[in-house]
């Protein structure tokens, strides 16, 4: 079946499966920051932004993404490096390979949330699961990016 | 230091955190064979037939491979990655016609696709002549049932294992008289403690790409920890030429021990082989959970004794090790369960280690960050924990009245001296950093909650001694850019960038003039791998003296340049330049360029290092817990720890390691449960079902560091990968113990084991 | 592994009720379960072009659209003064933010699996299922009828004057509970509490404070009537002894909270 929509702000029309999964066709149209982590919906490692809102492309079918839009980490390398760079200060990538879900996640939290607290930090990345860097280095680098975005905005004020 | 000692960003941090395609996955041609496998629903059968005739029908099948495509009496391997000759026995085939656990590899499917290779699995017909499995390890060995009848089963070292037995290992060992100083002790404290096969989970699942080359050679990019030893082991499995075999390892997404042993990847090398096609194998999470390499299973038997002064007199340790079906790396994680528990108490009169490695059909366990030494040290640790309690001592004090000390002699850790410690300075860092005095033992929160903390120590070594080598070759390009190459891999921990940080150190150089490559079979030098904690100080090393000798090779070429005697000149980093008249000098840069242009002086230097000694690297921590004892969840509020890595050569990339390591020790404590049913299926199958910590399951994890410096590692360093691990095991149980009064010595340690605790007290169930 | 031969987005309730009506055919929710199921499903019916995915809220009461998410449940102002906070309480574990953007309403309801916080909570809440063919069916009933092929279109939670509280208990935070327990006081006085993952389907069990009884003499006898009736088995979570351990303390926690 023939599927059009919108990745990462680019018009795409193809040809899929009907149960092509996001995360395959995706990775076949060039995302390939997004991870298989498990088959069970567990670790976020696949999270993209489906309409801007972060969800599983492991259980989301390509079908149903028509007429919708579609963003991956390929699509925001501005605010991926931008934000980056923090958890890279911490040496919290580690093995990396949770990185794009958990990047994307943390985006995401931020577009809801101009400055969350830890708690709110914490219950809003609980689906990414990391295994290297026992998650207080992403937390200390997401605080540090909060706190020189906050102080960016004042100095801009 | 300008380079040594500084947090420095990790080379690929950015590609990593911009999610660029780095893995395996994201590097090879779309149109690969897809390779997966059938594997066995039984725990112990024999395949009497099996039909792959229909399958081989669906359209995009390229190859179906059984047992009858691969030799049954022909020589045996292993997967563990060891150094040769393995101390772990060969004891498989690449498809083995006696299939021994629920997962075992039946038949591999090659194909244009998923869909036609899923759908092949479906249409082989297999039948099997069922046989009882060995389920339960404590009746493993000299049971009728045997986990490896066959007469071709061999072991490389005499490590006391016998397949007739059931016998992977076996070994005894001691000193002085443990049961005369155990007759004589006040109190002994003598448990079993029951630790599980935990996964290491990584979140990249094992993967492997085979292509053939120009040369018509098997190229193998694989997920792995050990580039070198793949080689061997996929020449081994498939009898070919190891000359035959290249191996290659991109970015890994994390290993933990997992990736110390080829798991995948002798089947698509097998295929890519038998086809001359590229093909990819993929492992599934179910896959890398019912059918990898975790922990071993381990009970031990502890006897600690003590006089009513707190004084450890002696220690008797017997584990009973399960190595699952096959015996990777069951000879050698049995051995850190006592050699890497005892040693904390060196100062005891005597000790006794003895253990048994036995086969059953789970599936196989391998290498899992802490090997062996978690397991001990949750015994050990414990049973010092219990002692305290029992004397009505602090767990703190009776600690600082026996650990072992900077300069002693360590008995049980093959008689080394300790040459690098500063465990007393931990003890007092931990103690300052969660308040115990305060806290220590409980505090009663009202509405059923209780506020409690433990602590527990840790050791571990740094490569195994007199056996692993890590190797460096450094070069000079143009204008003065250097390349770093190393067998070792790094897999997310960094070394990368801690190796190249070494060399700039030496070199004077700014860590971006240095490139890092690693590691390729072919243009690497020789590595063991990155495993047993190795890779900073033996691999760091090499670095360190490769690069002194590039700079003695620059100061040579310099020198002709400036035509002097070597003798006669120095290197800033910059430039070389006589010592008498600094002026006169030429720059790295020219050197480089003279080096390419009519000069046979070469800038490029290869060295290897080899350490006799293993010098521990030391850890105290503590966790302060809150129970709900109706409920008996537990909440893990804060984890401090201290570490003594010697020096730390990159404090963040050691910082992170700890944290991570906490949180794996904190999951085996609490959560991460193995079980099997009565047919002997895993059902912990999934991240789904085995739950490895998120960030809301833990509190506050806070690490400092008491720096010793070892004089025998680069710039003072020992390891940091695997003696994080350790502590939580220990502590958490300890608070929980402070907490409800009761022990309990099989982890993990759930809501309803508390719970149930503490309703039992209470006399309401 | 699940093999999809076709996909329709349904333009209307009754061509999904139609579709619906052939074997192989499967009614899409979030998709995070059928995904995991060794399935060949013939058409796959999607009922996200269909309006479905709103609250609406009345003097009355909600009507929360089948494909309404999780994640909306958790974020809606209206539900979360509604219940005291207890609809939030009761997704907020649910794996995480992207799961729950996903998982619907009406997947969780029409599953009515014994794990399922969702069912728990509505259970609780007093709630009806509206079905394409079949009208309105409360919850307590539709709970206990075995899958039909008819169409879950709305869940419908009438507004009662209640307070409510939702408890779980869980080996990690975000996984499976290992029993629920939601919980309203009524404007009569009574307390009516739904417990799940028993670790089957959640049931329902009411009562009311005698005169003169404490809140705390309440809370005690409730929680023992709840631990003695209810039946509870062993799975991978926990055993049934400890089940109905739980059931009995996050009864007694339930009234203590909602009598305090």
């Amino acid at each position: 079946m023939q599927i059009t929509l919108t990745l990462n702000d680019k018009k795409l029309t193809a040809d899929v499966a009907p149960d092509t999964l996001l995360i395959d066709f995706v990775r076949s149209h060039g995302c390939l920051s997004v991870k298989r982590g498990c088959e069970t919906s567990n670790c976020g490692l696949c999270t993209v932004f489906l309409d801007d809102k972060p969800v599983l492309s492991c259980s989301v079918l390509a079908a149903r993404a028509d007429g919708h839009k579609v963003t991956t980490l390929e699509g925001l390398q501005d605010e991926a490096a931008e934000f980056g760079a923090f958890i890279a200060d911490q040496g919290a990538e580690q093995c990396g390979f949770c990185n794009p879900g958990f990047i994307m996640n943390a985006l995401a939290l931020f577009r809801e949330k101009e400055y969350p607290t830890d708690e709110e930090i914490k219950e809003y990345l609980s689906g990414n699961l990391c295994r290297c860097s026992g998650y207080e280095g992403q937390l200390r680098g997401i605080r540090n990016f909060l706190a020189w975005k906050k102080a960016k905005k004042e100095t801009a004020e | 230091m300008n380079t040594v000692n500084k947090p420095f960003r990790k080379k690929d941090a950015m590609q990593l955190v911009t999610g660029q395609p780095v893995y395996m996955d994201d590097l090879v041609p779309a149109d690969c064979l897809i390779v997966k496998l059938l594997r066995s629903p039984h725990a112990n059968a024999i395949v009497k037939s099996i039909n792959t005739a229909v399958a081989k029908k669906v359209p995009g099948i390229e190859a179906i491979f059984t047992w009858e495509d691969v030799p049954q009496d022909a020589r045996r391997y292993t997967q563990a990655g060891q150094t040769y000759p393995e101390a772990s026995p060969y004891d498989r085939l690449l498809i083995d016609r006696h299939v021994r656990f629920v997962g075992d590899v039946v038949a591999i499917v090659a194909g244009k696709d998923d869909k036609c290779v899923d759908k092949a699995l479906k249409m082989i017909k297999v039948e099997y002549e069922v046989l009882e499995p060995v389920l339960d390890y404590h009746t493993a060995k000299d049971n009728p049932i045997l986990v490896h009848p066959e007469d071709n089963w061999e072991s490389l070292c005499p490590v006391g294992g016998d397949n007739k037995r059931n016998l992977c290992a076996h070994d005894e060992c001691g000193s002085g008289d443990i049961d005369a100083v155990l007759a004589d002790c006040d109190v002994v404290i003598d448990h079993v403690y029951h630790t599980k096969a935990c996964q290491q989970a990584m979140m990249e699942t094992f993967r492997t790409y085979c292509s053939i080359d120009l040369y018509g050679r098997l190229n193998v990019l694989s997920s792995t920890q050990i580039v070198f030893h793949a080689r061997r082991i996929i020449a081994n499995a498939l009898h070919i030429p190891k000359s035959m075999v290249r191996v290659t390892k991109p970015r890994i997404g994390g290993g933990f021990g997992a990736k110390q042993t080829a798991v995948c990847e002798v089947y698509p090398a097998f295929v890519t082989w038998k086809t001359r096609k590229p093909s990819k194998l993929i492992f599934t999470r179910e896959e890398s959970q019912i059918a990898s390499t975790p922990r071993h299973e381990m009970e031990i038997h502890l006897r600690l004794g003590a006089n009513k002064d707190g004084r450890i007199r002696g220690l008797d340790l017997y584990t009973l090790s399960n190595t699952g079906a096959y015996g990777e790396h069951g000879p050698t994680t049995v051995g850190l369960s006592g050699h890497k528990s005892i040693p904390l108490y060196s100062n005891a009169e005597a000790f006794r280690f003895t253990y048994d490695v036995v086969y059953t059909n789970h599936m196989s366990a391998g290498a899992y960050r802490g090997y062996g030494a978690t397991q001990g040290l949750f015994a050990v640790e414990s049973a010092v924990n219990e002692l305290a309690a029992k004397l009505h001592m602090d767990p703190f004090k009776i600690r600082e009245m026996n650990i072992v000390h900077e300069g002693d002699v360590m008995p049980a850790y093959y008689g080394a001296v300790n040459t690098s410690c500063t465990l007393d300075r931990c003890l007092a860092k931990v103690h300052e950093m969660i308040n115990w005095n305060e806290k220590y033992p409980r505090r009663d929160m009202g509405n059923g909650k209780i506020r409690a903390v433990g602590m527990g120590m840790a050791m571990q070594g740094s490569g195994i001694s007199g056996m692993d080598v890590g190797s460096a070759t450094l070069k000079v390009n143009d204008e003065g850019f250097y390349t770093l190459l190393i067998g070792a891999a790094d897999m997310g921990t960094g070394c990368d960038t801690t190796l190249a940080q070494i060399a700039a150190e030496v070199l004077e150089c700014g860590l971006d003039n240095i490139t890092v490559f690693g590691a390729d079979t072919d243009t690497s030098p020789y590595d063991s791998g990155s495993y047993a904690s190795s890779t900073t100080y033996i691999t760091g090393k090499a670095v360190e003296k490769c690069a002194l000798k590039l700079r003695s090779q620059i100061c040579k070429l310099g020198a002709q340049l400036l035509d002097c005697s070597e003798n006669d000149v120095e290197f800033d980093g910059k430039t070389v330049f006589t010592s008498a008249d600094p002026s006169k000098s030429v720059s790295l840069g020219d050197i480089a360029t003279a080096s390419m242009f009519g000069h046979d002086i070469p800038l490029e230097v290869t060295e290897t290092h080899m350490s006799p000694l293993s010098p521990p690297p030391y850890m105290v921590g503590a966790a302060e817990v809150e129970v709900d004892t109706e409920t008996g969840e537990v909440k893990l509020l804060e984890f401090d720890a201290c570490v003594d890595c010697g020096t730390p050569i990159n404090p963040n990339l050691t910082r992170v390691q700890a944290e991570g390591g906490i949180l794996q020790g904190i999951g085996m404590t609490l959560t991460e449960n193995v079980t099997y049913d009565q047919r002997g299926w895993p059902m912990e199958n999934s991240l789904m079902q085995y739950k490895i910590p998120t960030r809301v399951d833990v509190g506050k994890v806070r690490v400092e560091f008491e720096n010793s410096y070892e004089p025998n590692g680069p710039f003072g360093a020992k390891s940091i990968g695997e003696v994080v691990i350790n502590t939580p095991l220990p502590a958490i149980s300890d608070a929980i113990y402070n907490a409800i009064g009761t022990r309990f010595y099989e982890l993990p340690i759930t809501p309803e084991k508390i719970a149930m605790a503490v309703a039992e007290k209470e006399g309401a169930v | 592994m699940m093999t999809i031969r076709e996909y329709k987005r349904a333009e209307s309730l009754e061509e999904a009720w139609q579709l619906n009506q052939k074997r192989p055919n499967r009614v899409l929710g979030g998709m995070i379960w059928l995904k995991m199921e060794n399935i060949n499903v013939g058409t796959a019916i999607d009922l996200s072009g269909l309006g479905l995915d709103t609250i609406e809220e009345t003097d009355e009461g909600f009507s929360i659209g089948a494909m309404v998410t999780l994640r909306q449940l958790e974020l809606h102002p209206g539900l979360a003064a509604y219940t005291d906070g207890a609809v939030r309480e009761s997704v907020r574990h649910i794996v995480g933010v992207q799961l729950r953007n996903l998982a619907t309403v009406g997947g969780s309801i029409y599953s009515r699996f014994g794990f399922s916080d969702v069912l728990t909570m509505f259970l609780a809440l007093n709630a009806s299922v509206e079905l394409y063919k079949g009208g309105v069916v409360p919850l307590a009933e539709y709970a206990q009828r075995p899958y039909d092929r008819d169409i879950l279109v709305r869940v419908l939670v009438p507004k009662e004057h209640s307070r409510f509280v939702y408890q779980s208990v869980r080996n990690s935070q975000t996984d499976f509970p290992v029993l629920t327990c939601a919980a309203a006081k009524l404007a009569d006085g009574s307390i009516r509490a739904a417990i799940g993952a028993r670790p089957g389907k959640a049931v329902l069990y009411t009562a009311a404070p005698e005169a003169g009884e404490t809140a705390e003499k309440f809370a005690a006898r409730f929680a023992a009537e709840v631990k003695a009736d209810i039946k509870t088995e062993s799975n991978l979570r926990g055993g049934a002894e400890y089940r109905r351990h739980l059931a009995g303390v996050l009864t007694k926690r339930a009234v203590c909270r909602l009598e305090g």
